[in-house]
């Protein structure tokens, strides 16, 4: 080969490589800016009483999210409550009928469910909760960010289970252990990590929806912890305090997406790194 | 004559209508080693997965004829129960990645929900891991996980896994083809010793090693039984002429 062609080819290599790297940068970008300039907004309000205080009425200094931090505390456990035990049963059940109609029917089901728009959702929860119990409320939150949170728990589980070795439930057949127990037993806790990570992922997902929430949790000024009335959410927060008039609570705004990046960023660095030294080694 | 612990008979398996097994007729002794062999794909495993009902856990599995345990059919009974009575170790060592070793050998207590007090627990897994040749390399270890083990070791806690059962029949399949020579020199030297304990079933595709081990040989061919015998008359004057030719490396 001609010398000259093979410096060329050295040269296509070299910018190809740089250009792959000039993209990737871009597509961190982003992550960094919001990071920024969340936290350089966001950090100055961050005191004991932002934490701890419910919002001050219009006009007053001080006030914080303390009814938003409660009321998103409560629509994680609400909505988990529901979606766990659903998503990883789904989860085991398609891991167990890779093949068959209902179970491809339930695996497409719940891909489409994926893709379905937040806000959409939380319109079925109204028309499914709202509408019949004449209240916004607490709990038709929890169902939607529970319909939102189920097919993350179903995916993460069935790719869980389906990584984990047939040799593994054998032994256990094997030894006279009957299926539920084989299953809850043996296959779960090998795939702890998996399901766990995915659950957090998807509380992860939900914590910072405000669409499906805007007719159902609804908002609320108070600490409210009855799950059939309205409660705040850290989102409804921001939302509430973005759109208003006032400067001081543009502030509070800054302030709670600050706190909600903080514990999103915690929960997505928890099933990333901290959950790896879990992983069952087979 | 001994009565057989086992009997197999006018037994046919298979998957849908691709019949692996053709009319296996075939007698278990107590406190022998019988070694099934023949070549890859011949239908010894299935046979043997038959026996434990494991076979059956497979889709459009099937399965028609008897196998009398105790002269009672295992199809008539729980497979549960029939899986506690004949205890099964695997191609690969497939310990419980989650358990240590004391837990995967209790493992068949632990997971049925049998509740027995700690010191019977310590016991079974003391004589267990005896009787499987690992308790002088383990026995230091007993809380760390069992699949930080080498593979060998990794074998030999399975087997001590269902001995834990203290079940009548102990089918291997093929339990060294895994490992290397030392390791199965080991796992064979223990099978030898445990025939006193436990009837052994051994399927194999190492025609030496079921010269070595067993009692008793059975030859299968293209999912029928050929021959069955005693191994030293199997293996010096064998009846048949497919026999003669799969020991003296015709085929297979």
């Amino acid at each position: 080969m001609k010398e000259s062609s093979l410096r060329r080819r050295i040269f296509a290599d070299r910018a190809f490589q740089a250009l792959v790297a000039l993209l990737s940068f871009c597509a961190i970008l982003p992550m960094f800016f919001i990071l920024f300039f969340i936290t350089k907004n966001g950090i100055a309000v961050i005191n004991w009483n932002f934490l701890t205080r419910l919002p001050a009425p219009v006009g007053e200094t001080g006030g914080g999210i303390a009814n938003g931090i409660i009321g998103s505390g409560l629509l994680i456990v609400l909505s988990s409550v529901i979606a766990v035990p659903v998503g990883v049963l789904t989860g085991i059940y398609l891991a167990e009928h890779r093949k068959g109609k209902f179970a491809y029917l339930s695996r497409l089901s719940v891909e489409i469910l994926m893709g379905i728009p937040s806000i959409v959702i939380g319109i079925i929860a109204y028309i499914w909760v709202v509408m019949p119990t004449g209240s916004f409320s607490a709990i038709s939150g929890g169902v939607a960010l529970g319909i939102m949170m189920l097919p993350v728990i179903v995916m993460s589980t069935e790719e869980t289970l389906k990584l984990i070795p047939d040799s593994l439930k054998e032994a256990s057949l094997a030894l006279g252990v009957s299926y539920p127990r084989t299953i809850l037993k043996v296959i779960l806790p090998a795939g702890l990590n998996g399901i766990v990570t995915g659950v957090l992922l998807s509380v992860a997902r939900v914590t910072g929806e405000t669409a499906p929430l805007l007719f159902t949790a609804f908002g609320s000024p108070f600490m409210a912890v009855n799950i059939l009335k309205p409660v705040s959410a850290l989102p409804l927060t921001v939302f509430n305090y973005a759109t208003s008039p006032y400067p001081e609570w543009h502030a509070l705004a800054w302030g709670a997406s600050f706190v909600l990046l903080v514990f999103v960023l915690a929960l997505n660095l928890t099933a990333k790194l901290g959950l790896r030294k879990w992983k069952v080694q087979f | 004559m001994e009565s057989p612990v086992l009997r197999i008979e006018n037994f046919c398996a298979g998957f849908d209508s691709n019949q692996v097994l053709k009319d296996i007729n075939l007698s278990i002794l107590r406190n022998k080693i019988t070694a099934v062999m023949g070549p890859s794909g011949c239908g010894k495993t299935t046979l043997i997965r038959c026996i434990n009902r494991m076979h059956e856990l497979i889709p459009n599995a099937n399965v028609s004829g008897k196998i009398l345990l105790d002269e009672q059919n295992i199809f008539d009974l729980d497979p549960i129960i029939v899986r506690r009575k004949i205890g099964m170790v695997f191609q690969r060592p497939n310990p419980f990645p989650t358990m240590s070793i004391y837990d995967n050998v209790i493992a068949g207590y632990n997971l049925n929900g049998i509740r027995i007090s700690k010191g019977d627990k310590d016991r079974i897994v003391e004589e267990s891991l005896k009787k499987a040749a690992l308790w002088d390399e383990v026995k230091d270890a007993l809380h760390r996980k069992g699949t930080f083990l080498s593979g060998g070791q990794q074998q030999r806690l399975c087997i001590a896994r269902a001995l834990a059962m203290d079940p009548e029949i102990l089918l291997l399949d093929e339990p060294t083809s895994a490992l290397d020579p030392k390791s199965t020199a080991h796992i064979e030297e223990l099978v030898v010793h445990l025939k006193d304990a436990v009837t052994i079933i051994q399927v194999t595709h190492n025609i030496p090693q079921a010269a070595r081990i067993s009692d008793f040989t059975a030859f299968i061919y293209l999912g029928e039984l050929v021959e069955f015998g005693p191994t030293e008359k199997l293996f010096t004057v064998p009846k048949d002429k497919r026999t003669e030719e799969y020991l003296t490396g015709k085929f297979g």
